[in-house]
């Protein structure tokens, strides 16, 4: 409960060295084969198992001094676990931290992929709370391993194809599953389909730790992701269809808001930093305000 | 006008001074120190060292004290210590043969070599409530009303199972001097070894691991099984020093181990004979100890040349999987936290089938009129 820290009481960035190397070992065979869930032995963390573990370790084990370290949490630097998170590697490892997408070489996300685009060298590292994308399908490790190892994802098809027949859509709003450079059918952790596009082709390094469950996969820059969908139903990103209230921008995902008891609701980007910016070069909303006047 | 919310920082703070607060209580009531919950609540001290892996009762207990009693809390709370401490090494496995009993029993011989030593059990007490402790008016209790059994032994006492064994009526233990996995140190790939069940069991909540063996023996996986032996008490815990060149003993720790003997009518491949559950763990915890034996048996139905009757406790995934109370309360308790972005795709998803499916319904209407 206490904010001091020892001096020395735990090493750089809390994991021990070993441990970073074994993680970082899995990080390397997970760049290696794209999209493959690759065993690591997760460690207690200090925070609880869904709270992010596996992403922290993951920014943990790729962490240097020099780095400047970005969370988010539903696409927002304030939320309370993005906050936790935050200073958590301020106390343990002391890096320069920040909200803008573009100044952060690593960035920690669960739910959400930045709207501004990445650039090379940068790491967007996802937290993961089930990694393997046949889990609800069939509950058993030992089964989805020998299905992937087999390429067998006919079932996945088949629970695709069955959405289609019922509901005339894929029922999938979240953690859509993706084909990896033609071959391993992947979890994209709980993020809105809204998002899928941008695993593709993305210039920075992509990273997906899920602690509990000890699994990190990763996507290398430049990687052939393909949301998984039919000809005759061909994938589509899909968000509410509006436009920001506060920056009015149209391009970006939104968290719908309650106003008031009587069913009044605002929408507003989910990422605060892209919302942050475009206010700040004047675009306005529906309900937004001046910047001057938000100043003052 | 509408603020984005903010302000989980200074949340965070508040709720953790509340939390201090609440933790203390009442500050006119005396704070509990560490020694006594490590004298005087010893049992919870022992499932936290037991599910959090390591054997020190004043961490346990401050763990407790920092937790409000909340003991999977305080399991975490070790588990994330835990982790972080450097490994020197391993020690030489400890002689359970060897161990100074406190207690000693068996249920399938009325009486044996070393004799039944009750120890200090809940067992045969009556379960009413002793106002007296309320009135902390406590008797003060002699060694000579314990009696000379409750000295406990210092003698070796033989394992119950080796009598059986000299028969041949009971499954043979092949020694090994393999290493034994760690699933604190690789993760956990299944199908495990009987020595990377045991290890998850000892580490498995206590409630998990005793429903579970609850349902075996309502026929879940049925083993018949019996208390072949429990026994608490301190062993030397040696390690070999590679400069020495020999084993010096660097403590000791107390231990409860149970041996289950299991009918067993015989398969396809083994002999009509007992068959063995095993459980170990820290401290005196015999309730953890003989659950374990239970599920242990229960998952070894594949060696033994049984039949898979689907019985929960039989099933090595789910079992392994399931157990650990630290991994459990984590993902059941993330889901408290923020989901705004998923329940919004969730949404616009419910708006637009809800939607599509009310202009079908009234697209049938028109056509009906």
């Amino acid at each position: 409960m206490t904010d001091t820290l020892e001096a020395g009481a735990y090493n750089f960035a809390y994991l021990d060295e070993q441990t970073k190397r074994m993680i970082r070992r899995a990080i390397l065979k997970g760049i290696a084969v794209p999209g493959y869930q690759v065993p690591f032995a997760s460690r207690e963390m200090p925070m609880p198992y869904g709270w992010g573990t596996g992403g922290v370790q993951v920014t943990a084990a790729c962490l240097t001094p020099d780095d400047t370290l970005k969370v988010i949490d539903q696409g927002a630097d304030d939320t309370t676990n993005a906050v936790s998170i935050r200073k958590f590697f301020q106390r343990t490892a002391a890096v320069a931290v920040t909200e803008a997408t573009a100044e952060a070489s690593i960035i920690q996300t669960r739910h959400r992929i930045p709207e501004a685009p990445l650039s090379e060298g940068q790491i967007l590292v996802y937290q993961v709370p089930i990694p393997e994308p046949l889990r609800f399908l069939e509950p058993r490790e030992t089964e989805t391993r020998k299905m992937h190892e087999l390429e067998e994802y006919g079932l996945m098809h088949v629970k695709l194809y069955e959405d289609i027949a019922r509901h005339g859509h894929i029922a999938t709003a979240y953690a859509y599953p993706v084909k990896v450079e033609g071959r391993y059918v992947m979890d994209p952790s709980p993020i809105p389909r809204f998002d899928n596009p941008k695993l593709a082709a993305c210039p920075a390094i992509q990273l997906f730790g899920a602690g509990r469950e000890q699994r990190i996969y990763a996507l290398p820059p430049y990687t052939a992701v393909v949301s998984l969908d039919f000809d005759d139903h061909p994938f589509e990103a899909s968000k509410a269809p509006h436009d920001c209230d506060l920056c009015g921008a149209s391009d970006s995902y939104l968290d719908e808001v309650i106003t008031d008891d009587a069913g009044g609701r605002m929408f507003v980007c989910s990422d605060t930093d892209y919302c942050r910016s475009r206010c700040e070069a004047g675009h306005m909303g529906r309900l937004g305000v001046p910047q001057q006047e938000a100043a003052e | 006008m509408y603020v984005a919310v903010k302000g989980g920082e200074r949340a965070i703070d508040a709720a953790h001074a509340w939390l201090a607060e609440e933790r203390r209580g009442d500050r006119t009531v005396a704070a509990l120190s560490i020694d006594q919950i490590r004298e005087q609540l010893a049992l919870a001290v022992n499932r936290v060292m037991v599910e959090g892996s390591l054997y020190d009762p004043d961490l346990a207990a401050l763990a407790i004290k920092q937790a409000r009693g909340d003991l999977i809390e305080a399991i975490f709370l070790i588990r994330a210590y835990r982790t972080t401490l450097p490994r020197f090494g391993a020690s030489n496995p400890v002689k359970t043969a060897e161990m100074a009993v406190v207690r000693r029993i068996s249920a399938t011989f009325k009486d044996l070599p070393g004799g039944q030593v009750l120890g200090p059990t809940f067992d045969y007490t009556h379960r009413l409530l002793d106002f007296a402790l309320m009135a902390e008016g406590e008797a003060p209790i002699g060694l000579a009303e314990r009696g000379a059994a409750a000295l406990g032994t210092l003698d070796p006492v033989p394992h119950v199972t080796e009598f059986l064994n000299r028969d041949g009526l009971i499954e043979t233990e092949a020694p090994s001097d393999g290493t034994p996995p760690d699933l604190t140190r690789e993760p956990m790939e299944l199908p495990a070894a009987r020595p990377l069940r045991l290890q998850a069991l000892t580490r498995g909540d206590e409630g998990f691991v005793l429903s579970l063996a609850y349902s075996t023996q309502r026929g879940y996986g049925r083993t018949h099984a019996f208390v072949g032996e429990l026994r608490i008490g301190s062993v030397a815990v040696e390690m070999e020093i590679p400069e020495l060149g020999f084993a010096v003993e660097i403590g000791e720790i107390e231990l409860t181990e149970c041996e289950s003997v299991n009918q067993f009518k015989g398969s396809k491949t083994e002999p009509p004979q007992f068959t063995r559950g095993y459980g170990l763990v820290f401290g005196q915890t015999e309730r953890k100890a003989i659950a374990m034996s239970l599920v242990d048996r229960a998952l070894r139905w594949k060696e033994l040349g049984e039949d898979f009757t689907g019985a929960p406790a039989q099933d090595e995934e789910f079992v392994l999987m399931h157990a650990d109370n630290v991994q459990a309360t984590g993902f059941l308790e993330h889901i408290k936290l923020p989901h705004y972005v998923d329940f919004q795709s969730e949404l616009e998803l419910i708006r637009r089938l809800r939607s599509e499916a009310m202009a079908a319904i009234t697209t049938t209407q028109e056509a009906a009129e």
